[in-house]
């Protein structure tokens, strides 16, 4: 998979065919975040071989809906359990993550895997992602946000280079 | 250099790159180091996250507490009169000059070259009317 822009939520469900010996088979259900619908059925096929005794040739896909936000104004902190193949053997992880919509959250986390381990988006599988309360979190650089009364400024302002090559003062970095 | 301008629940700051540019919004809370949620009702500013490297901080602040509805924020940037005191700020006149200087045409760079031209006349004709009196008295 490639974690194109921003991944989206989508609520694929799936069954096997059914036949004579089998008419009525039970419905899976798999919460996949990808860039667009049909990386996320084949994503769908791709967990489900692991799982189930089915793939794309003998099951069928009854639904992928987009799962929207349900309060994409409000800061939550979210929990995702992950698995991801590294050089050298496969590890489970928890990784936090402060934003305000469970996709944001999950991109954040394929970003911040590709930057920290150098973990690919195919290697990575997310197990589960929940919205933590902000007593239960465990990272510092998440808690460092549970403050009502949060206060910093912004030290050493680097702006980007715009325009000119040669310029007649020197820039700065303090912008109060 | 102490730091006069924080990153804090209340701050106005001026949105300078973005889908939002030109416009003033209060921070609403923090979402992470990077990013903060802003909500700038009486300025057309829909409650959003922002990336805190396209606003700068303005000196303004308000107070409410942290995840304030839209309507709390309102009534408290309306109470202090935010838009007004911004609109009279030395920042948002420069602001505007800026954008006025940049739309001028030809013509009316040479509208105001004269314009600036007789001004100057005025000012060197009476300057040198009171250096010539001066002068007689023996005073230069």
């Amino acid at each position: 998979m490639r974690a194109k822009g921003t991944l989206r939520e989508f609520r694929v469900i799936g069954r096997k065919m059914p036949t004579e010996n089998e008419p009525e088979t039970p419905l899976y259900r798999m919460r996949i975040f990808a860039p667009d619908a049909v990386v996320a059925k084949s994503r769908f096929w791709y967990f489900l071989r692991q799982l189930r005794k089915f793939k794309k040739t003998t099951g069928e896909i009854v639904s992928v809906e987009e799962i929207k936000e349900r309060k994409p104004l409000q800061i939550k902190n979210f929990g995702i359990w992950l698995r991801y193949d590294s050089r050298s053997g496969t590890h489970n992880m928890y990784r936090e993550y402060r934003d305000l919509t469970v996709s944001g959250a999950i991109t954040q986390c394929y970003r911040d895997m590709g930057a920290r381990h150098r973990a690919r988006a195919h290697s990575i599988q997310i197990i589960r992602c929940e919205p933590v309360a902000a007593s239960k979190c465990r990272r510092p650089l998440v808690q460092q946000m549970h403050d009502s009364k949060i206060k910093f400024p912004l030290p050493c302002r680097v702006q980007k280079q715009g325009g000119r090559l040669v310029k007649a003062n020197r820039p700065g970095t303090y912008f109060q | 250099m102490p730091f006069k301008k924080f990153v804090e629940i209340g701050r106005v700051a001026y949105i300078a790159d973005g889908p939002c540019q030109g416009k003033i919004a209060a921070i609403v809370n923090v979402i992470d180091q990077n990013k903060v949620l802003i909500d700038g009702p009486t300025s057309g500013v829909s409650r959003q996250a922002y990336p805190l490297k396209q606003m700068h901080l303005t000196n303004l602040s308000v107070k409410f507490p942290f995840n304030a509805s839209t309507k709390v924020v309102r009534k408290e940037l309306e109470a202090n009169k935010v838009d007004e005191k911004w609109a009279d700020s030395a920042w948002c006149q420069r602001i505007k000059a800026k954008a006025v200087r940049k739309s001028m045409t030809d013509f009316d760079r040479f509208k105001l070259r004269k314009a600036k031209s007789q001004r100057n006349r005025i000012v060197t004709i009476a300057l040198n009317g009171k250096k010539k009196a001066l002068r007689k008295a023996g005073k230069i």
